[in-house]
């Protein structure tokens, strides 16, 4: 039998992999957008819905960065009453672990994971900058080096907290008059160099016992962070020969974690383009591609890496001349890509020699250097790729991420989903009904030994 | 004769505000963690016509101590955060407004503002929030980031107690002034999606706001944009004048709990006195009467059902509320006389849900109407709306100058 695909849908987020100036694009903000995005994905069996999150709006040059779309809701918010307007597809919310505690963020997954009839999953995700810490009164930052290990002590704290509950003291027995079959329930004692806390958790044990746990680091200490303690891992590492490498270095990580293969499941992000013939996809995508780097966004990428102000460059024209300015980027702020050019002065020599070579201008050499893994083609070449990838073992699936907000979904649901479930590698009606069980994960007992399966 | 409608708001909590609530022949108390005994509460608040629900929250179980823990098995213990509850349960509602309850002791501004603003944007301009403080050690013992004194009873007058509490609603008036900087923050129309020069936002329309209290700095500005209401509601509850001082300088709503109308007088008084010490003499605070209330079509059975509710509880029901035990209509008596001496509304406390929410909803509600007290239909589709408040101007938007 093969291997069965997981799929989810990524709430198109704040970069230019959005375009706001389709004229189909709806708005970020109302719910409307949000419920039409997730009933799109639930009735194509999808296993979850995706929400990032960033607390600082993002600025370059001093001033917010405007050419993308700017603003969201807040995840927790958004993620509760897609609840009331969904019924089995999971829930996913990226939430901080630097700008938050553990006791506030369990209370509320916990909650999520009640109101949604065990939904509820979160990506945790780490910050470093004072630049975002400028919003919290815990202020501060984080040396970069710490962050993992406040990260791994807010989720393990985080799994102490769920765990606190068993799952049998709220008995409820009316003519007995016994409410708690525990006189001190949720109680914990959680002490390290990050966290002192203790006392008494105050919700009880949730549908899945824990959320389902999301990670999306790729540094070696972040793969390991999640070889221990993920469920799945959101990753960045999206053509075969690539994903293929992550898969079998993380997956091989999970032995030394007491872990089996199927524990940890490998999503990386994906857009898609779709047309009735390979030729008019590839014409799509190109025009997709054109509408995210705008003449204006292609400097803005420029600027990120050459790390100084361009805004009379010609977007149109070679490449500039200077070489990027060396140490740590001022330019932008808030922007986590940035610091995917470890070596901004290489990297600039690196683009040079591509667009010489090519002939290409500025715009059009970002155009190239900045796309994500993208399955253009018809319906039944993007179902075969996406199947292909899924058997070789270069992920157990993909997280897409369309570019029209609400509706760039639709199309996918309804011409690739079910050539995936004609191969049978999809499924046709959700199972279970908890987020879990579409993700074949174990339900979780306390002191977070996998249940046996049943 | 003319009359005045008043405002009515029903507050959720477990089972009833009785601690035997959960024992009554219609309660739910296995059900009191999902969201359709919620929903269902909701949908029954709505038919009455009620301006909103609050919803109880604090970041600890609940205790018949309110300082401390009890390793109590008889009571309802657990709960879900209010915030989420009341998103989860919105969209199930068209009218009905959600006031949750949010700590502010423990939490950060910005949280809890981008959370308001999206329950607003989900409600489509019915959210609000009750704001209150934690004091109990542990509550702090939850967070581990600030040493607090041990509050009791018995300490209650301990100059240490009392200084420690009014910091924590000066604490809480910050906080409320950092919420409603980071809603103005966007402007409404900052979202301008101009294609030809391929900006999404004008940021001229959105807003650093530089807040420096105390305790805690914000810069912002916030990363939702201006919720439909502009400014959600904010309430809070109070007993006594420090608290008071919170309403007058920072709600739009107060909650207080008089015993009779002369102290229902006195009450509003103090209030309207924090209020137009704070310089807000001119805006609309409303001053809603809390009442716990346990209510059958005749007076003998409602008293009866407290009384074994009692006999349950092993103790005689008391609260920091006035307990009201009788008919809809001798309620609606009470509730008209206190209105005169005041109040603009009332947040009624069921002693057991769902009954004394329906007594509420099918007997108070109608009662009122005939009295030409209470609204027939729905007249607005916000929260403010229903409350009488305007839709504020952006305290940061350029000011229209007069030529």
């Amino acid at each position: 039998m093969p291997k069965q695909i997981h799929l989810a849908a990524h709430f198109p987020g704040v970069n230019n992999t959005t375009v706001w100036s389709d004229p189909a694009s709806g708005s970020h903000i109302e719910f409307d957008s949000f419920r039409e995005f997730a009933q799109i994905a639930e009735a194509g069996k999808l296993d979850f819905v995706f929400l990032a999150e960033g607390l600082r709006l993002r600025e370059q040059n001093d001033r917010i960065y405007d050419l993308d779309v700017v603003g969201r809701p807040d995840t927790f918010t958004v993620l509760a009453a897609l609840a009331a307007v969904t019924e089995r597809i999971g829930l996913t919310g990226t939430i901080n672990s630097t700008f938050n505690e553990p006791y506030e963020v369990a209370r509320q997954f916990a909650t999520l994971d009640h109101l949604s009839d065990g939904r509820a999953a979160w990506n945790v995700v780490t910050s470093w900058d004072a630049f975002t810490g400028e919003n919290f009164r815990r202020g501060g930052f984080l040396a970069q080096a710490d962050r993992y290990d406040r990260a791994r002590s807010f989720l393990q704290t985080a799994l102490e907290l769920f765990d606190s509950w068993r799952g049998d003291e709220v008995v409820a027995d009316k003519d007995r008059g016994t409410f708690l079959a525990d006189p001190h329930p949720g109680a914990f004692a959680h002490r390290d160099a990050f966290f002192d806390i203790a006392g008494q958790f105050d919700v009880p044990r949730s549908p899945q016992g824990r959320p389902v746990v999301f990670q999306a680091g790729d540094s070696d200490e972040g793969r390991d962070f999640a070889a221990a303690a993920a469920d799945v891992i959101f990753s960045r590492h999206s053509t075969l020969e690539a994903g293929q490498a992550f898969y079998a270095d993380v997956k091989g990580r999970l032995p030394r974690f007491g872990r089996t293969r199927e524990e940890l499941l490998i999503m990386p992000a994906a857009t898609f383009v779709l047309g009735d013939t390979e030729d008019e996809a590839a014409e799509l995508a190109h025009e997709v591609r054109m509408a995210q780097v705008s003449p204006a966004t292609a400097v803005a990428f420029l600027e990120q890496l050459w790390n100084r102000d361009l805004s009379d460059h010609d977007p149109d024209g070679p490449l500039p001349s200077v070489d990027p300015v060396a140490g740590e980027n001022t330019i932008a702020r808030g922007r986590a890509s940035v610091r995917m050019h470890r070596d901004p002065v290489a990297t600039a020599h690196e683009w040079r020699a591509k667009a010489e070579a090519e002939g290409l201008t500025s715009r059009e050499l970002i155009v190239e250097v900045t796309g994500r893994q993208s399955f253009i083609g018809t319906p039944a070449t993007v179902a075969a790729t996406i199947d292909e990838f899924v058997q070789a073992d270069a992920s157990d699936g993909f997280v897409l991420a369309p570019h029209i907000t609400p509706g760039g979904l639709a199309p996918f649901v309804e011409q690739v989903v079910p050539l995936l479930q004609e191969r049978g590698v999809f499924r046709t009606d959700y199972e279970g009904t908890t987020l879990r069980e579409h993700l074949g994960l174990p339900l979780r007992q306390p002191g977070g030994a996998a249940a046996a399966a049943s | 004769m003319t009359h005045t409608p008043l405002h009515l708001v029903a507050a959720l909590e477990g089972a009833g505000w009785h601690p035997a609530a959960w024992r009554e022949p219609g309660a739910r108390p296995r059900e009191l963690l999902t969201a359709r005994y919620w929903v269902d509460l909701a949908a029954e608040a709505e038919r009455g016509l009620l301006d909103a629900v609050t919803i109880e929250d604090a970041l600890q179980l609940q205790s018949e101590d309110p300082f401390a823990p009890d390793d109590r098995t008889d009571r309802v213990r657990g709960r879900l955060d209010a915030v989420l509850l009341a998103a989860r349960v919105a969209p199930t509602t068209r009218h009905l407004g959600f006031l949750p309850t949010a700590v502010t002791t423990h939490t950060e501004p910005f949280h809890l503002s981008k959370a308001v603003a999206t329950l607003d944007h989900v409600s489509t301009g019915r959210a609000g929030v009750r704001v209150q403080v934690a004091v109990r050690a542990d509550t702090a013992g939850h967070f581990g980031r600030r040493e607090v004194p041990t509050v009791s009873r018995d300490r209650h007058d301990d100059p240490e107690v009392q200084r420690f509490v009014a910091d924590q609603f000066d604490e809480a008036a910050e906080y409320v002034e950092v919420l409603r900087r980071l809603w103005d923050s966007w402007e409404d129309d900052a979202e301008i999606r101009d294609a030809a020069t391929g900006r999404f936002v004008d940021v001229d329309k959105l807003h650093h706001v530089d807040f420096e209290g105390r305790s805690f700095s914000v810069r912002g500005p916030s990363i939702t944009p201006r919720p439909p209401q502009g400014q959600p509601v904010v309430a809070a509850l109070g007993h006594a004048e420090v608290p008071w001082r919170l309403i007058g300088r920072s709600a739009d709503l107060g909650f207080v709990t008089p015993t009779d109308a002369a102290d229902a007088a006195r009450l509003v008084a103090a209030v309207r006195s924090e209020q137009a010490d704070a310089g807000r003499a001119e805006e609309t605070v409303h001053v809603f009467g809390d009442l716990v209330v346990a209510l059958d079509e005749d007076e003998a059975t409602a008293r009866e059902r407290l009384q074994r509710l009692d006999e349950w509880a092993g103790v005689a029901f008391t609260s920091d509320a006035h307990v009201f035990t009788g008919t809809p209509s001798q309620l609606a008596d009470l509730l008209g006389e206190w209105q005169q001496a005041g109040l603009t509304g009332f947040r009624l406390r069921p002693a057991t849900l769902p009954h004394d929410l329906e007594q509420i909803t099918r007997g108070l509600v109608p009662e009122l109407q005939r009295r030409g007290l209470f609204r027939t239909g729905y007249e607005a589709d916000t929260l403010r709306g229903l409350l009488g408040l305007g839709r504020p101007a952006n305290r940061y938007a350029a000011q229209p100058t007069n030529a």
